[in-house]
């Protein structure tokens, strides 16, 4: 049996990769299962965080050029799906990770520990956990930094911080040097990061307020057309 | 116990001649764009390097953002270097292994193109900003399906013979048996499942099992599988133990696989899974040391071959690469070692070992050993340049694995001691300065062995056999040993 055809092609070939599969894909899959993945539409549901609006202010005519709709749910879930893509596209994830380990400080340093629920929407599919920290976590990153911080650093990092070795991006922005269409998703997306939050803006010391994984206090529905 | 060499029960006179068995220009068209590839991928790899050390030539570029040529070198390294030269390898021992040719020769053409149109357009895809999220997996998604057809095609070219193939199977077989199954499902599984099926948490499992069955179920069954055919041929004596190649075999199909999670250790994954995973890695170490053993003790007392014979010494070294980077595996699953380790460059210098350490060793030994003969030639136009190509591989492969690894320590004893993030970045930059010096190291090392390979074809006519034996095979000894 151990050295036969069929026990290599059944046995190791076939029911070992299958065990595995069940144990270390199926079992943690199952887990989930209760656990609804969130749409576009639903991430968008309770409004718009006050980044996007904050762009919309700072570049008003560009804004208006690149989402036509204004700071409406619709664009602004435009915006997050794009800034994903692009994301994924430049392999931010590469250097960038998107969990906070209950080790190591990381809670003191970034903020709150992830949790599997955090992960169940579909821009974390395939998720985003990460393997490498070139640059610093940013699962905690929305709010952080301004929108300004971010227009400088996403065109020369080093321009906002010396001793970075992230890549300047200069095809995020138009030839005179305003944020495109892609430039404000991927700042919308980043911005977004941890927004669902009780604590967010974590870094500002602002929260902890509204209800769990909702933008209630945050949101800028005055701005909001819906 | 005696499956000991690779020639089967039958009778010498009924085999087919060889050049009815092996297409020798598959074999050579293989490992030429094997080495094209490697090279694509080296040179990605040093683009950047350079950004680290912030002197990136070409920041202005989209097609040459770092970011995209980081998933060239993995990708590149993977599918264009890996396993083209694994393809090439395969259509050289498995004919011989079990007397049969392949399925098809057109076939094997075909798949040849295709494999370099699936690695091109990978390539093109990333560069121009369609990746998928999946590490190791960024091939777009549009490209998946080519490339799932691809290996069910190379699993039916190659399971044919060795399906018809009479009498005991030598242990090579089972390995590519094995593997070809093993290939094409983690493919599916890593690329469709995680994008199409389950998002969030879980999927974040089911791509620490892809990343981790890459490695476990394409490339070290079939890098095994080949040193159990290459070694005993070269030395010119029997693998030392049948039953210890039994365990190293099956430990590795039963273990191997359930590791996947160790790669999401203190992630929002379930604790129960990620312990399980630990003990299978662990499990895995265990099993690695009775193969290496296995190897040292064949190679007793004939130690002389590591000095005189180039593939050996590729080989063993490989090997010694491999007990390094798995037991350092066992070690860095532990969750202690994870608070600290992950996440740093400890993890990148552990992965350029593995990849280039040992599979791109074996797979650089088998070229060195064959290359002379599939252009024809009696012997290398310079052997010397394959002690360049060796030590210039050898030491700067060595030189960063240590780098990283310190790297990897100080990064995270910084983190974890709350450094400001940039001074982490400051610290970092020495090693990151030596990475490339390493790397450039390894890269003009390559280039001694692609120049011999050409002035090699060159002048096939006129040169003289080695004294010593630098690897080439007498005709035929493969099927008379």
């Amino acid at each position: 049996m151990f050295e036969s055809k069929a026990g290599v092609l059944l046995i190791a070939g076939l029911f070992f990769f299958a065990l595995s599969f069940v144990v270390m894909g199926l079992l943690p899959w199952m887990m989930y299962i209760n656990e609804p993945e969130q749409t576009l539409d639903d991430l968008v549901a309770g409004g718009v965080i006050h980044e996007f609006v904050e762009l919309s202010e700072r570049f008003p005519d560009r804004f208006a050029q690149h989402f036509p709709d204004g700071v409406t749910r619709t664009s602004f879930a435009a915006a997050l799906k794009r800034g994903h893509e692009i994301y994924v596209a430049e392999a931010c994830w590469h250097c960038h990770t998107q969990q906070i380990r209950p080790v190591s400080g990381e809670d003191s340093r970034w903020g709150p520990v992830s949790h599997a629920r955090e992960y169940q929407n579909v821009l974390q599919r395939p998720v985003l956990f990460g393997t490498r920290r070139v640059g610093p976590d940013l699962v905690r990153e929305g709010a952080r930094h301004s929108n300004d911080w971010h227009v400088a650093h996403f065109h020369t990092p080093t321009n906002v911080a010396p001793t970075s070795v992230m890549p300047r991006y200069p095809w995020f922005y138009d030839a005179d040097e305003y944020p495109n269409r892609d430039g404000m998703s991927i700042i919308t997306y980043v911005q977004w990061l941890g927004s669902w939050l009780a604590e967010y803006p974590y870094y500002r010391g602002e929260g902890p307020g509204g209800a769990r994984f909702g933008y209630t206090q945050k949101v800028t529905d005055a701005a909001v057309t819906p | 116990m005696t499956a000991a060499s690779p020639a089967t029960t039958e009778n010498v006179s009924d085999m087919p001649s060889l050049g009815d068995l092996v297409n020798e220009k598959l074999v050579l068209w293989h490992f030429i764009a094997s080495l094209t590839y490697v090279m694509i991928a080296m040179l990605a790899g040093l683009l950047f390097s350079l950004q680290l050390l912030q002197i990136y030539p070409f920041p202005e570029m989209e097609l040459l953002s770092p970011g995209r040529w980081r998933m060239v070198h993995t990708n590149g390294v993977a599918y264009g270097f890996i396993a083209n030269a694994f393809l090439g390898a395969l259509y050289w021992a498995v004919p011989r292994l079990t007397l049969r040719r392949v399925l098809s020769v057109k076939l094997s053409w075909f798949i040849f193109v295709a494999w370099q149109v699936v690695v091109l357009s990978t390539v093109v895809g990333l560069l121009t900003g369609y990746a998928q999220a999946v590490e190791w997996g960024e091939t777009p998604i549009f490209i998946d399906p080519l490339a799932v057809a691809g290996l069910i095609l190379v699993a039916c070219n190659f399971l044919t013979p060795i399906l018809k193939s009479e009498g005991p199977m030598y242990v090579t077989l089972w390995y590519f048996i094995a593997a070809f199954v093993w290939t094409i499902l983690v493919y599916a599984m890593g690329n469709y499942i995680p994008q199409f099926f389950v998002g969030g948490t879980a999927s974040g499992a089911i791509i620490g099992l892809f990343i981790h069955d890459l490695v476990g179920l394409f490339v070290t069954p079939i890098g095994w599988g080949l040193m159990y055919y290459f070694v005993p041929i070269l030395l010119k004596k029997p693998i030392w133990s049948h039953g210890l190649s039994l365990v190293g075999f099956w430990g590795l199909a039963f273990f191997y696989p359930l590791n996947g999670i160790h790669h999401f250790l203190y992630s929002p994954i379930p604790m129960f899974l990620q312990y399980g995973a630990v003990i299978a890695t662990i499990a895995v170490e265990l099993v690695v040391t009775t193969v290496v053993v296995n190897f040292f003790l064949t190679i007793r007392g004939r130690g002389d071959a590591l000095r005189t014979n180039m593939p050996i010494r590729w080989f063993y070294i490989g090997m010694v690469f491999y007990f390094t980077t798995c037991l350092q595996c066992a070690f860095q699953v532990s969750l202690t070692f994870q608070k600290i380790i992950h996440f740093t460059d400890w993890v990148v210098g552990h992965s350029h070992l593995v990849m280039f350490g040992v599979f791109g060793f074996w797979i650089l030994g088998i070229m060195t050993h064959l290359f002379p003969r599939l252009l024809g030639a009696k012997g290398w136009f310079r052997p010397s340049w394959n002690e360049w190509h060796f030590w210039l591989s050898g030491i700067g492969l060595f030189v960063m694995f240590f780098d990283l690894m310190i790297a990897g320590l100080i990064q995270g004893f910084m983190w974890r001691d709350l450094a400001v993030w940039e001074s982490t970045l400051t610290a970092s930059r020495p090693f990151w300065l030596l990475r490339t010096i390493s790397g450039t190291a390894i890269i003009i090392g390559q280039f001694f062995f692609i120049f011999n390979i050409l002035m090699t074809a060159v002048h096939k006519r006129t040169i003289e056999p080695t004294a010593q034996p630098s690897g080439i095979d007498p005709i035929g000894s493969a099927l008379a040993s």
